[in-house]
């Protein structure tokens, strides 16, 4: 491990001015949509002065501390199931020779890919009270599980949609480290679990803590999976029913938003610190540094026994969406009573546009918060401009915005401010593209941030010792060397994006500019519209599946033909 | 010369206004693509020319939206079942009157009238409350068929119902709202929440419940009927019925102020009250009850017929002012009482059910005494009916406007009523139940 260095002291213009378009674009698209609807957490009823007794109002409700504790105790659980399915596939898959190793990395990235609607009826039918695994146990043993009652559902559902994060992230940062390092280890005599948790997971945590800070987050600001399990007291369900019914005029939901807002920045600045201070930089990079180990043959059929039990658990949902699209009808049974093509036949004429505006939204929203956080990670671990760190907490704190506060948020900002035909700005198809962007912007910059953070500044300092300029260093040493990690924040961006419904539900104007989760979402409202939306649903994951594994490809040549220049 | 162009100036304004008369007519809807799809289609034959954009929202999406729009408004009409969310919206002067030319619709379907008073919305279909349950289920955990209300408060149904929260679907409030009405306040309460001591869950949706009881996830729903009649019109094993405490109630359609497509609104409007526009309200993915009576000539055997059948003709009046003064009332006491309470409410309801099954094999008139007790302490409610009614409690629930008890607060107030009183009820069931064994 190299020694800690401090950043590059030199202050560019250049990157002054980046800076302050990144900020520009974060006040603009972030900033003022929020504000112009929190700000009524903080006035008085009656008066509408500034005042703090909402905040008072909110810790002598019983309701919201109840849901404030439980939200913190399902989030802090679910990183650690979270953890127990992502570790054992990262590690398998980066640092040992392991046939399948794509397959597996693909499929494991499913999860965070769940249509809305859809994903959770499928659930119940496989895991609920009377789906197929009960109604299986209870046919067989007269018992029944409650696998998704109450919190400890939602932690399990949560785990199972979220550990990608983790996976990603870790997967990334475990590819990075020099196989050097557990060659030492190796000498000196150390293997197995020990070799792995002195030398892989403290190299690789950087990886780990953007995963699982993303995951605890996510989970706090989650509306769907508690809500598909009634789960209604947990802070995110409280804010939305608030905000979307009763409380639509009372500043309490707007409270709770806030509230999250903060946790959200707290939980971003509690694993900065803790990654402070130390160095996770190795610098031999590239070159032959990166080969695997061998599993010995009994070792690897336990490590194939382990990946394909957890590889069932986790798509255990996409194989009831699965069945789900092609099911007549399903009711109180353990599997369909009959299987029909029907429903795909129904959506393949409407899901092309849905399809299109998907890839394009998702694409152009992904592409955003590739360069953006990218961007922002280098701004603020290579840089010493004033107040970089708040371009971190800013767009960090996006995670923590519920959608539909930046929907309403959008649409009160932009839809006065007209075009010269008259359109409303916000009903511009592009600012559904931007609202993705901004929702989406934490991941690829944790992404981004854990990738910088694994890369020598050495590297950098060589270059300009050798007379290449600054943004010359970054164009040839930086952007290629991190192009792994923002590959992972461009899948993660993209995908989710993908899926993502409730911004999007404010912003759609017209059918022809909606994507495939606004047309799922119109189907899942009927009892004829379940089946097609199960296959809409099929699709989309497919779609998505597809892109993911292109980029990829795509990627992989890119660090083909760059280790053939070098 | 002059005379030729002034013609053709004319003409062109005829062509265009003609042209108008169609045009893109955009409607927020509530009505999901089962609904909208074929009555897009049969309006765009019936009106050459003309394409009906639909943006679907749910009810409250869509008053929020044309809200946050005004100011630009792009929509031309508002379509959907809550009468509530229309009186809402023409509260907030953000729809546009409209007599309808169509004739041959009655002025009442049931007991309610068709249209709005002042003439801002139009009712063009009916619907009624009741209860959908799923026969595979009842059947494999030997259930009863229900026929009223009371039913789904008996001990059979204990954790097998479902219901949406009146805070989130307009139509659960109405059917809340018209138990309240049919049976009065304290009885009405008391009826709900002898049946929510039952509840499985209380969804956040109004589709929720009838997706759990189609996949078989709970047993019974409290149900909008087209809720169950389109689950049956898609092959789900579900049944349905009225119970006799009900009310019928239009669901509407409204122009919206300052239209950018007034003619092809209003064309929209007709179509629907037409005969061809009522005719698509049978289709087996909608089945609403049409307000146009011949109509029901062509529906299939055994469909509701509100202007033949007995049993939907005596319902009970809906009243619509009382229901919009206590429209948050209801639904803040529902959540703070029955959602946010939920296991309170099922714990003490667990005890009275098992008290009762063994006061059925061994009368005990002391431990009869205390199941009166525990019950009239379920039903207590924290204020009265006059109280729910009044102004100031209206502006409780209406944001930063008056100076009032903020909303907070009086939440957290019936939220520890309820759950002292459940605790108390508990109690008492539990004493009786030890002086009944």
């Amino acid at each position: 491990m190299a020694l800690a260095l401090s950043p590059s002291t030199i202050r560019s213009p250049g990157a002054a001015l980046v800076a302050l378009g990144i900020a520009a674009f974060l006040v603009l698209f972030l900033v003022v949509p929020v504000a112009a609807v929190v700000y009524v957490a903080f006035t008085e009823k009656g008066g509408g002065g500034f005042t703090l007794v909402n905040f008072l109002d909110f810790a002598n409700t019983d309701l919201f501390v109840r849901s404030f504790w439980n939200s913190m105790y399902v989030s802090a659980m679910t990183v650690v199931g979270a953890s127990v399915l992502a570790l054992p596939l990262a590690y398998l898959t980066t640092r040992f020779e392991f046939r399948g190793s794509a397959l597996v990395q693909t499929l494991g990235f499913l999860p965070l890919i769940m249509p809305p609607f859809v994903g959770a009826v499928a659930m119940q039918l496989l895991f609920g009270r009377n789906g197929t695994v009960n109604l299986l146990l209870d046919d067989w043993f007269g018992v029944k599980v409650g696998f998704m009652e109450g919190l400890n559902g939602v932690i399990f559902l949560q785990a199972i949609h979220y550990f990608p994060f983790i996976l990603v992230n870790l997967s990334a940062a475990l590819r990075n480290i020099d196989r050097s390092m557990e060659e030492a280890a190796q000498n000196l005599g150390s293997q197995g679990l020990r070799l792995f948790r002195r030398i892989a997971l403290p190299l690789a945590l950087p990886g780990y803590v953007a995963g699982a800070s993303l995951v605890f987050v996510k989970v706090f600001d989650d509306v769907a999976s508690p809500l598909l399990l009634n789960v209604k007291e947990m802070m995110a369900p409280q804010a939305y029913l608030r905000i979307t019914s009763i409380g639509i005029d009372d500043p309490m939901g707007y409270v709770i938003a806030v509230v999250l807002i903060v946790i959200a920045v707290v939980t971003m600045w509690i694993s900065a610190r803790a990654l402070k201070n130390r160095d996770y930089a190795t610098t031999q990079r590239g070159g032959g540094g990166l080969a695997r180990r061998k599993l010995s043959p009994r070792q690897s059929a336990l490590a194939y026994v382990l990946v394909l039990f957890l590889l069932a658990l986790v798509l255990a949902p996409h194989v009831g969406l699965l069945l789900l699209s092609f099911a007549t009808i399903w009711s109180f049974s353990p599997l369909p009573d009959a299987y029909t093509l029907a429903h795909y036949a129904r959506v393949l004429g409407d899901s092309s546009v849905y399809i299109g505006n998907t890839i394009l939204y998702s694409g152009l929203a992904a592409a955003i918060d590739v360069v953006l956080g990218g961007a922002i990670a280098y701004l603020v671990l290579r840089t010493r401009l004033p107040a970089r760190g708040a371009l971190d907490w800013g767009a960090g704190a996006a995670l923590a915005v519920p959608g539909v506060v930046l929907g309403i948020g959008y649409l009160r900002a932009f839809y006065g401010v007209k075009l010269p035909d008259g359109t409303p700005l916000a009903a511009l198809w592009i600012m559904i593209v931007l609202a993705l962007a901004i929702r989406r912007l934490p991941y690829a910059l944790r992404a981004a941030y854990a990738a910088l953070q694994q890369l020598s500044i050495t590297l950098e300092e060589a270059a300009e010792n050798l007379g290449a300029t600054k943004s010359r260093t970054v164009r040839r040493i930086v952007v290629p060397l991190i192009t792994g990690g923002l590959l992972a924040g461009f899948v993660t961006s993209f995908a989710t994006a993908a899926v993502e419904l409730s911004a999007v539900l404010m912003l759609v104007q017209n059918n022809s500019d909606a994507p495939l989760s606004y047309g799922l979402y119109v189907l899942m409202q009927t009892p004829a519209g379940r089946g097609p939306g199960a296959a809409m649903g099929v699709i989309a994951v497919i779609i998505v599946a597809a892109c993911m594994a292109l980029s990829q490809i795509a990627a992989g040549r890119a660090q083909r033909s760059r280790e053939m220049e070098i | 010369m002059y005379r030729s162009i002034a013609l053709a100036a004319v003409l062109v304004c005829a062509a265009g206004a003609a042209f108008a008369q169609g045009g893109k007519v955009t409607v927020v809807t509530s009505f999901s693509k089962d609904v909208t799809d074929p009555i897009k289609k049969a309006f765009e034959k019936a009106v050459p020319g003309s394409t009906l954009e639909v943006q679907n929202r749910n009810t409250n999406a869509g008053v929020k939206f044309l809200e946050e729009t005004k100011a630009n408004n792009q929509v031309d009409l508002f379509w959907a079942s809550a009468p509530d969310a229309f009186e809402v919206l023409k509260g907030k002067k953000l729809l546009a009157p409209y007599k309808p030319k169509a004739t041959g619709i009655p002025e009442k379907v049931g007991s309610y009238p068709i249209n709005d008073k002042d003439g801002f919305y139009v009712g063009f279909a009916a619907s009624g409350y009741g209860i959908m349950w799923n026969e595979r289920y009842v059947k494999a955990n030997k259930l009863p068929t229900p026929k009223e209300w009371q039913d789904l408060a008996q001990a059979p149904y204990f954790d097998h119902v479902s219901i949406s929260a009146p805070s989130r679907s307009g139509t659960t409030h109405l059917t809340i709202e018209t138990i309240l009405q049919g049976e009065g306040w304290a009885k009405g309460w008391r009826t709900t929440k002898e049946i929510s001591g039952n509840l499985r869950q209380v969804t956040d949706r109004s589709f929720g419940v009838p997706e759990n009881v189609n996949s078989g996830q709970v047993g019974y729903g409290i149900v909008i009927d087209f809720f169950a009649f389109s689950s049956q019109g898609a092959g789900f094993p579900v049944k349905f019925v009225y119970p006799s405490v009900t009310t019928l109630v239009p669901a509407n359609v409204g122009v919206v102020a300052n239209a950018p497509n007034k003619a092809g609104a209003e064309a929209f409007i007709e179509f629907l009250l037409s005969t061809t526009g009522q005719e698509t309200l049978l289709e087996p993915s909608i089945r609403r009850l049409p307000v146009r009576p011949e109509v029901y000539a062509k529906a299939p055997a055994d469909y509701p017929n509100p202007f033949k059948d007995k049993k939907l003709q005596g319902l009970l009046t809906f009243n619509a002012d009382l229901s919009e003064k206590r429209n948050q009332a209801v639904d803040v006491l529902f959540d703070q009482l029955i959602t946010f309470q939920l296991e309170p409410l099922k714990a003490a309801t667990k005890s009275l059910h098992e008290l009762d099954a063994a006061l059925a094999k061994k009368p005990n008139p002391q431990a009869s005494a205390l199941a009166k007790e525990a019950r009239d302490l379920i039903a207590a409610m924290p204020i009265t009916d006059t109280e729910a009614a009044a102004p100031e409690m209206h502006a409780a629930f209406t944001g930063g406007k008056q100076k009032t008890a903020r909303q907070a607060e009086l939440e957290q107030q019936w939220s520890a009523f309820a759950k002292e009183k459940y605790a108390a009820a508990k109690a008492k069931a539990d004493e009786g139940l030890k002086l009944a064994r």
